[in-house]
């Protein structure tokens, strides 16, 4: 098994390191449509529609939706396990900002835009919020 | 970021752990937004949900012992006297309340119950730098009232009554409350209702400021607090402009800022139907009438009471107003008629609370509100959208025509 690796610079937005296997939104999120039993995700028409984030290293453009929800839908999945390890986001909003740094799950921004182009559901994903830096890796077989 | 010495110090503890940690959270917004310094505040709003994470966070707020610099006005839970009357209210339940109570109680919040306090307890001027959490309040208290106030979690605002002071960006700063997106609507806009609709069309107006154009020159404050809970259930919107309305914008010139608009929407008679569409299940059946989402005002109030009056529901119907609408409902003789018809009209209580939840579990309701609607989707409960008098006709007979 080879590794093909790649490393892009990235804003901290909520500090930590953590990893996982990358999901890939092109919508906003609201984690309050989130199930937080299974982890799967139940706003009709979102890209991601039921499928689970669990662990993940969930990849989006930003939150969307109201001011005490978002809180509580991360909470929720914290609680049962089941929220994404980090969050790579391209627009920053209050709500999910505040939320984030408030439950600890590690979230940036400004990321290179090449991330975009070479990240794929599956790959393995590190953010290290604190040096400002992502590392994707995609296993091959 | 740059602290005044009194700020660092509150920073490292010498106002408590709790003060600590408010502005430990709000220095983390402040840089991830590249604010440069801490502004004060004078008014502030939390969207208090009694849900675990608020109050799980409320209280480790209290037990270090914070107590709010700025009074905030607070959201809903739920009426507990009033739920434990009329059903069983399981003692999990009942305990989240009181411990919510209780909290926000010590931390010196007001207690309004309201998501809508810009119509009545907190009301800000022109300009005044604000802390406002609550998805119809942001953009109410900015748009309409032109203060200034980024769109805040309920946990950010609350760090802000404590610290007394917010991180400076976004909308507090002239050059971020500019329109870029006109959004052109060409639907008929009737009644309030056309509003709760156009505001759900967040995801295609897009990322931004829109400036809408083509607007009825009156709009009733019911119509723009439904326009600003539905923008930020479908999208994120802290600000938008009304040319007329919106304080800073006389014109769709001055709202632009003298710029050309980034991006052109046009809102139709067909994007308002899909939206409805969206909210409507196939079978007219209804079991329930759920209204208030936000709570509504006492106009809203007196059209249920036209509707109603002389007449039996079908099925269950609940009214959710403040606790100065309940006492107006009941001077004016409201309250009678919702009640004579079987209904109840309950103050201080959110649609997004355990004796809804229970109650309603697996079961068709009507409600004005796609926000509700859409939350409670995850509730296992279905909404069908309609305007107030159709969920109260709706009520009466048991199905939606």
């Amino acid at each position: 098994m080879s590794q093909d690796q790649n490393v892009f610079k990235c804003h901290k937005i909520s500090k930590g390191v953590a990893s996982g296997e990358a999901l890939v939104s092109q919508d906003d999120m609201n984690f309050y449509m989130v199930e937080p039993s299974t982890g799967i995700v139940v706003d009709r028409g979102n890209s991601i529609e039921g499928r689970n984030i669990t662990g993940t290293v969930l990849i989006f453009r930003g939150g969307k939706g109201s001011s005490v929800v978002m809180a509580d839908g991360l909470y929720q999945l914290t609680m049962t396990k089941r929220a994404p390890r980090a969050m790579i986001i391209k627009n920053p909003e209050t709500v999910l900002v505040a939320s984030a740094i408030v439950m600890k799950i590690p979230l940036v921004d400004r990321v290179d835009p090449k991330f975009y182009d070479t990240v794929q559901d599956g790959d393995l994903v590190e953010v290290d919020a604190n040096q400002g830096i992502i590392t994707v890796t995609r296993k091959q077989a | 970021m740059k602290l005044t010495a009194n700020e660092q110090a509150m920073l490292e503890g010498k106002y408590g752990a709790g003060a600590a940690l408010a502005m430990e959270i709000q220095v983390a917004i402040g840089e991830s937004f590249d604010a440069e310094r801490m502004v004060e505040i004078t008014r502030a709003h939390v969207a208090t949900s009694n849900q675990e994470a608020d109050t799980w966070f409320a209280e480790k707020l209290l037990l270090g012992g914070a107590y709010c610099k700025i009074r905030p006005t607070v959201n809903p839970g739920f009426n507990l006297k009033y739920f434990q009357q009329i059903s069983e209210v399981a003692e999990e339940d009942a305990k989240m309340m009181e411990r919510t109570h209780n909290t926000y109680k010590g931390l010196g919040a007001v207690l309004t119950y309201d998501c809508t306090p810009y119509l009545g307890s907190n009301i800000p001027h022109l300009g005044e730098i604000i802390a406002f959490s609550e998805s119809s309040a942001t953009p109410y208290v900015n748009a309409v009232w032109g203060a200034r106030s980024n769109r805040e979690a309920s946990q950010s605002a609350l760090c802000a009554a404590i610290t007394g002071v917010v991180p400076e960006f976004g909308l507090l700063l002239d050059e971020n409350r500019k329109g870029d997106i006109l959004v052109r609507v060409e639907a008929d806009m009737k009644s309030d209702f056309e509003y709760q609709l156009l505001g759900f069309t967040g995801k295609k107006i897009g990322i931004g400021v829109p400036v809408f154009v083509g607007l009825p020159a009156k709009i009733s404050p019911e119509a723009l607090m439904n326009l600003g809970a539905q923008l930020n259930t479908s999208g994120a919107f802290g600000m938008y402009h009304i040319p007329g309305i919106t304080p800073e914008a006389p014109t769709p010139e001055v709202a632009f800022g003298g710029k050309k608009p980034v991006r052109e929407v046009v809102i139709t008679n067909k994007d308002l139907k899909e939206i409805l569409e969206y909210f409507s299940p196939a079978s007219g059946t209804i079991e329930f009438a759920l209204l208030g989402c936000p709570l509504l005002t006492i106009s809203q109030v007196r059209d249920i009471a036209l509707v109603i009056e002389n007449k039996k529901l079908k099925v269950p119907m609940f009214v959710l107003v403040n606790s100065l609408t309940k006492e107006l409902a009941k001077r004016m003789g409201y309250l009678d008629a919702i009640r004579e018809a079987g209904g109840h009209l309950v103050e201080d209580t959110c649609m997004d609370q355990p004796p809804f939840w229970h109650s309603f579990k697996g079961k068709v309701g009507v409600t004005e509100s796609p926000k509700c609607a859409f939350y409670m989707n995850r509730r296992e409960m279905t909404y069908i959208v309609r305007d107030i008098e159709t969920c109260v006709e709706a009520a009466i007979k048991g199905e939606v025509k």
